[in-house]
Parts: structure tokens; sequence; C-alpha cells
């Protein structure tokens, strides 16, 4: 693919029960992108925002930011999706010969709605709804079939948990700051068996913006750019009883053909850290075995060994993860900035050192349907 | 830099007002399968899809996740757009740019509405602010009355002008088999007994000052899909590809009050950029169709003044005097228009197909007479935001 990177980054704190409206965490994130990346909002030649109707309580959510956005007289659209997605709009659009860099800001307010009730209007509304299915029993659904399919215990869930809480902690923007311990997690308040509270991630308000630009645009901008090696996105069935829902084929396929762009053959050696969608802990140890950093039905392998840890072989969710801060939407490009700044050496206490590859990814739809995954590097 | 792009394939489905044979994933698959038919291909040659509708019509969340059993997205990547009105030309821009960005070269656009199954002006109601416009002025008819009082008063204008736009339509929309209103009765009374008619009928129920029922667009169930190629492949597909020639959209205001019903500045800015793009100096002449996302009859009279193919103020007298029939030397909506058929995220997209098949040649009942070598496109909707796209039959420089 034609040269095309990301040039500046920014979002808010992440937190619950912020006070500040959907155009005011808008207008936050975009300032601060476009100070990071030493622009004005004439550097930016279209936009891309990403919201959920649903998530807002309103329709056409986008309404309510276009101009937080800086979106005035430029071409605009939005992405309802993870901020995975919107980034690949996003990065389309600079490759498109129409424009040559893109703003794309995300952002969602989880403490206004009810994360049950919009969630489970993600289902069939005949058959399924009225069984009171949503994200998280659907999950719990998942996490079962894998321990049943792979072996896989609750401890090991809880390792993924205690590992991406005690990265959280060097996050200054996380909503989390918490050490925990295995002991802590399996005490913890069961929420959807087998999942407890610290499998799960929290409702959380914030914005986060990227500004990506092709090889055309850089020069207006005072970053030096991460460029996108490669990326794919892809959609497994909708249906749960369609699906395997204890291997992730759509991020198999989807991560082998943005590998293949990027080329990577081995990607637990070639890549030097990885921000994931754990939106529920044992979620992380499938993405493992999709993104092929292990054998199939070995992700609990993976994290038992510390390959995954900050002084692993290949260090995930060094930002905390999702567990940390769950703003939905805004998630994926709360990757793609994490790996950002890592690529940058630019991650504080949470750096890993002489980063120079990395991978995000962002998941939409009931036990992560769609996957999108991009390759960066510096 | 950047694959030129044609348009190779449309389906749409019948307009209805209640589909109730089928539920939203059986309606998409209609359209997905016409389209697959009319290009000659099979899902399998789809590489990537773009969908779009609005959440709240149908209480639907993730509608992208949700569809992918009748869109044909299992396995494939695909992601949804959706920007109120303007929603299926914004389906049709992103198609477009997943081809123009070289990474994709078939990809498929959804556009779909049951809004049998919604409260229309109760979900609408809700895209504005909770706290200074619910109370006051939302929904989608209480804006366009106010614009159009605004637009009469400037400019002298009447309700026989608005009734005009309504006739010319409706009449239209007898030629065209998927429109969802067929006004049979009004075959064979000459324009000026219709335009009579529907100014004094007591029948015809006024529902915000000026604009009567027959101002206005249907609620329509009803769906559509395009297909978009690089220039790699367009030429195989079809044998005369509607190419696309520049698009461009505004999205420019978030507040109602920010807007000015003086004028559609968003509509004028967007199709000024296109024109610019596409060189074109004199849309009226250089132009020959074309299917503009008018929801009521007014905007056929203002709106064409923004676009620049009359002065300002001269609307009425490009309608009457025949210039946008289908005879006429610039036909609008040759479909019937959004005010025959309206299934909101549909519609844009329908606009999009059916501007281009009137460039391919196969618009059937409803294909003008003449040689279409422009036809312009556009969505309407959100806050007064404007969405164009600009197709012809040469391959564009």
């Amino acid at each position: 693919m034609e040269k095309v990177g990301i040039v500046g980054v920014g979002q808010t704190k992440y937190e619950r029960k912020k006070e500040d409206t959907f155009a005011e965490l808008v207008f936050e994130a975009t300032t601060a992108a476009l100070a990071d990346a030493g622009a004005e909002i004439g550097d930016i030649d279209n936009v891309v925002t990403v919201s959920n109707d649903f998530w807002d309580g309103r329709t056409i959510s986008s309404m309510a930011v276009q101009d937080a956005a800086g979106s005035y007289n430029k071409d605009v659209s939005c992405v309802e999706g993870d901020g995975v997605f919107g980034a690949m709009y996003g990065m389309m659009r600079a490759l498109s010969g129409s424009f040559d860099t893109t703003l794309v800001v995300a952002h969602v307010k989880g403490s206004e709605g009810n994360m049950n009730l919009i969630t489970n209007a993600m289902f069939d509304p005949i058959y399924q709804r009225q069984i009171g299915i949503d994200a998280t029993s659907s999950a719990a659904l998942q996490a079962r079939r894998y321990m049943e399919k792979t072996g896989a215990t609750e401890e090991d869930f809880a390792r993924v948990s205690v590992k991406n809480h005690s990265n959280g902690v060097n996050n200054p923007l996380a909503q989390i700051r918490k050490k925990i311990t295995i002991d802590d997690v399996m005490k913890s308040r069961k929420i959807s068996e087998p999942l407890k509270l610290f499998d799960c991630s929290p409702i959380t308000d914030g914005a986060a913006a990227i500004v990506i630009s092709n090889a055309k645009g850089v020069k207006r901008f005072k970053k030096d750019p991460i460029w996108i090696l490669g990326a794919s996105h892809l959609s497994d069935s909708y249906t749960l009883g369609y699906r395997d829902l204890a291997y992730p084929r759509a991020l198999e396929a989807a991560s082998k053909k943005a590998y293949a762009m990027a080329g990577i053959t081995d990607p637990l050696k070639q890549l030097d850290v990885a921000e994931l969608a754990d939106a529920y802990s044992y979620m992380e140890l499938l993405w493992y075995e999709g993104l092929g950093l292990s054998p199939k039905g070995k992700g609990a392998e993976l994290i038992r060994s510390g390959a995954t840890g900050m002084d692993g072989e290949l260090p995930v969710n060094p930002s905390g993860g999702l567990l940390s801060a769950h703003p939905v939407l805004v998630a994926g490009l709360a990757r793609i900035i994490e790996v950002t700044l890592q690529l940058r050496g630019e991650a504080g206490d949470r750096q890993i050192k002489g980063a120079s590859k990395a991978l995000a990814h962002g998941i939409n739809g009931p036990c992560g349907q769609a996957h999108g995954v991009f390759v960066l590097g510096s | 830099m950047g694959k030129k792009v044609a348009v190779v394939g449309f389906g749409q489905t019948k307009g209805r007002s209640s589909r109730k044979d089928v539920n939203g994933v059986e309606l998409i698959n209609e359209a997905v399968v016409a389209a697959l038919a009319d290009a000659e291909l099979t899902i399998d040659d789809i590489d990537a899809i773009v969908i779009g509708n609005m959440d709240h019509f149908e209480g639907i969340n993730y509608v992208d996740s949700w569809s992918v059993e009748g869109s044909g997205g299992v396995m494939k990547p695909i992601f949804k757009v959706t920007t109120g009105g303007t929603t299926g030309t914004t389906v049709a821009m992103c198609a477009y740019y997943h081809v123009a960005s070289g990474m994709f070269d078939r990809v498929l656009a959804i556009g779909w509405e049951k809004n049998s199954e919604s409260d229309t002006t109760g979900a609408i109601i809700t895209a504005f602010d909770p706290v200074w416009e619910r109370p006051n002025l939302g929904g989608a008819i209480a804006g366009l009355a106010l614009e159009a009082s605004k637009y009469m008063t400037n400019y002298g204008v009447t309700e026989r002008d608005g009734a005009r736009v309504a006739v010319r339509e409706r009449l239209h929309a007898l030629n065209n088999p998927y429109a969802h209103l067929h006004q049979e009765w009004m075959k064979g009374l000459a324009v000026d007994q219709l335009v009579d008619l529907l100014v004094t009928s007591e029948q015809n129920q006024v529902l915000a000052f000026p604009l009567r029922m027959s101002d206005m667009c249907p609620r329509t169930d009803g769906s559509a899909a395009v297909i978009f190629a690089s220039e790699d492949v367009a030429e195989k597909i079809a044998p005369v590809p509607a190419w696309v020639h520049a698009t461009a959209n505004r999205h420019n205001f978030s507040l109602a009050g920010d807007v000015d019903m003086d004028r559609n500045t968003t509509m004028a800015a967007a199709s000024k950029a296109v024109f610019e793009k596409a060189g074109i100096k004199e849309p009226l002449k250089e132009i020959d169709v074309c299917e503009l996302y008018m929801p009521y009859s007014y905007a056929g009279l203002k709106w064409m003044e923004d676009f620049g193919f009359c002065a300002y103020g001269e609307g009425p007298k490009l309608l009457w005097d025949g210039v946008t029939d289908m005879d006429g030397e610039l036909p609008v909506n040759p479909s019937g228009g959004v005010m025959s058929s309206n299934a909101i995220g549909a519609t844009a997209l329908i606009r999009v197909g059916e501007a281009a098949i009137q460039v391919m040649g196969k618009a059937g009942t409803r294909q003008v007479q003449r040689d279409v070598n422009l036809a312009f496109a556009t969505g309407f909707g959100g806050c007064y935001w404007a969405d164009v796209m600009l197709l012809g039959k040469k391959k564009p420089a």
C-alpha cells in the first residue's frame, strides 16, 4: 500500500461520570491531537467522526459534534462502530487522492446510558432480546465455551486482568489504576458465570482523536509519522450459533492480511508491542490465538508464560487495556494512540524500550464478531 | 494516487408503506441480490461492504453486525456509516473511497430502512439538542415549513408553485415501477388542473403551514444496493459504467438555530466544490439529468437556485417553464424522487443508483430521451446537511 501514517494523537482522561457534553469531549480530544501534531484545523483536509445513536441517546449522533470536530466547510462522515473502523475509513480517505489528511475523532459517555439495554439491542428483536442477553452475558457464554474447548481456567482469565490492571497503574489517563491479585479477581463479585467483576471492563466516558496523513501531507506536521504498515478488517457471522465462539476465524484472516502487507511472518517475535480489545479478560486469550501469537487452543499458555507481560517477549496492553478504561467506540482509537506513543518513545512510565513495530486491534458486535487490525511502525 | 471509480450495478426494492412479509435482514438481501444480478456478479466477487440506516427507526444496534447474513458480509470487511437523511450518499461516498484508496476493487454499498417499524418524527426529534431544541423545533416537518415560509416571503412564491413541484414528482413516479406512490388518478389531467386540486382540496390536509400532505415525502420500507468498482475491473463488469467524476459534502451545522433559513448554504457549497472539481461552469447546460434528495416540494424551487441552475427567486419560473420535466432541458427526478419514495437510509443511495442507470442507459420506462453524459445526485439530511455526487459516461482524466 502507499505510504500513510499517524501524525497526531489526543485523548481526554478516561473517567466515569464526566460532566462535559459530547461536543466538549470531542473538542478537547481534537484540540489535543492538533496540538500534538503541531497543526491547526486548516491543516486538516477532511474529518471522520465516530459515534453511536444508542450510546448517545440521539438519532444522527454525529450532529452533536460536527462543529466541535472542526468539520465546518470540510468533507465529513461518521462511522458507527469501534474507532478502529473509523481509523480504517480515515486512512482510505487519505489514500483516495481526494485528501491528504484526515482527522478521526470518537466520543462516548457510557455513564449516560444503560449498557445492558444498549447491548441487548444488538440482538435479534424477536427471538433473543427477551431472554435478556447482552454484551456481558453473551461474553460469558463465549468464555465458558473457550474453557470447555481449550482447558483454560478462570485463573487464566484472572491472570489477564492482573497483568492489565498492573499496567494501567502506569497510565495517567486510565480510569482504574489499581494493582490487584489473582485472588482479588477470583473473589470479586460474580457478574455472569464465569465472569466476575474484575474480568469485566468498566463503564467509561471519554474521547480520542488521531490525525492521519499520506506521504504528501506529512510536511504540514512537526512530528515524524508513525507509518501504517498493514491494515485489515473482517466480520464473522452474526448468529452466535453459526460461529465457533472459541476461535476467532475473522481475526485470523484479518491479521494474516495485515501481516502480509507489513511483511510480518512471526508476529510474536517481530512485533514489539500490541494493544488488544480486552473488553472481558478471557477475550485477550482468544485474540492471542486469532492473531497467531500462540498456537490454536494455547492462549492460556501464553499468558501463563509471562510472554505478554511488560518484560515479556511481546508486551500486550501496556496502557492497561479496556479492563482499565473502556470508552466504547473510542476504544479502538485509544489502542492506536497507545501504540503510536510507544513507537514514538513517548509512553512515559509504561514505555517498551526500542519498540519499532506494533499492533492495534478493535472489535464490533457481540462476542467480537468483527475485527479491525492495524500494524504500525516507526 | 487514487483509483478512478465507477458504478457498475444497482438494485432496489419496490417502495411500500409496510413490508410485513420480510424482516430487515431479508429486505436488505433483496436489494443485494438485485444489485449483484444487475452487475452479473456473485457475492464472492465483492471485496468489501458498507451499510447504513438510522438506528432509532428500527431499534437495532450495530446494524452492520446484525445484517451480515443478509448483506453477504460473513467473512468480509464491513462497517457502518450513518449521517441521518444523507446516510445513502454517505454510504455511496464511503464505498467510493474504499475503491479509490486502492485497497478494494469491488465494493457493495447498502442503504435500507423499515419506517413502518418506527415513529419517524419521534425518532428524528431526538437528533436535536435535548435541552435547547427538542421542546420547540424538532422533527422532520417543522424546520421545512419554516424554510418554505421564509422563501415564500422573500420571493413572493405561492402555494401553487409548491404544488407544481409535487405534480412533477408524482407524474414522474408513474414511470417508475419501484416508486412507493403511484397516484394513478393524476393520469390524463392537465398540470394546471392538478395544481388547483392540490391547493384547494380539503382532503389535502395542512400539516404545518404552508406544507400539505401532498408537499411531503411518504414513509417507506425499502432497501437499495449499489456496486462500485475500480478502473481495473469496471469496464469488464459493465458495458457502460457510470464513472464518479466528483463527490463532496458539507455538514456545517450542529444546531437548528445555526442554519441560514434564507439560502441552503451547504447544498450550494457542496455542489460548488463538485462543479469546480469537474470543471463545470454552466450546470444547467452541462448536466443532463438530476436525481436530487428533495424531501418536500419547496426544495424543488429554492434549492434549484442554490445549485446554480437559476438565479435567486427564479426557481418557480424554471419549474413552470417545464425545464425540469422529463422532456425539458434538465429533467429532474425521473424516478419521482424522494417525494414519491422515502426509505430514509436507502433514499440518497437510490438517488446515486438512479443517476447511474440514466448514464448507463438502463432506466427503462423512466430513461430520459437524450444522451446522458453527466448525471447529478444529492443527499440531504441532518441539520441542513448536503452530500453530492456527479456521475458521467466518460472516464475522468
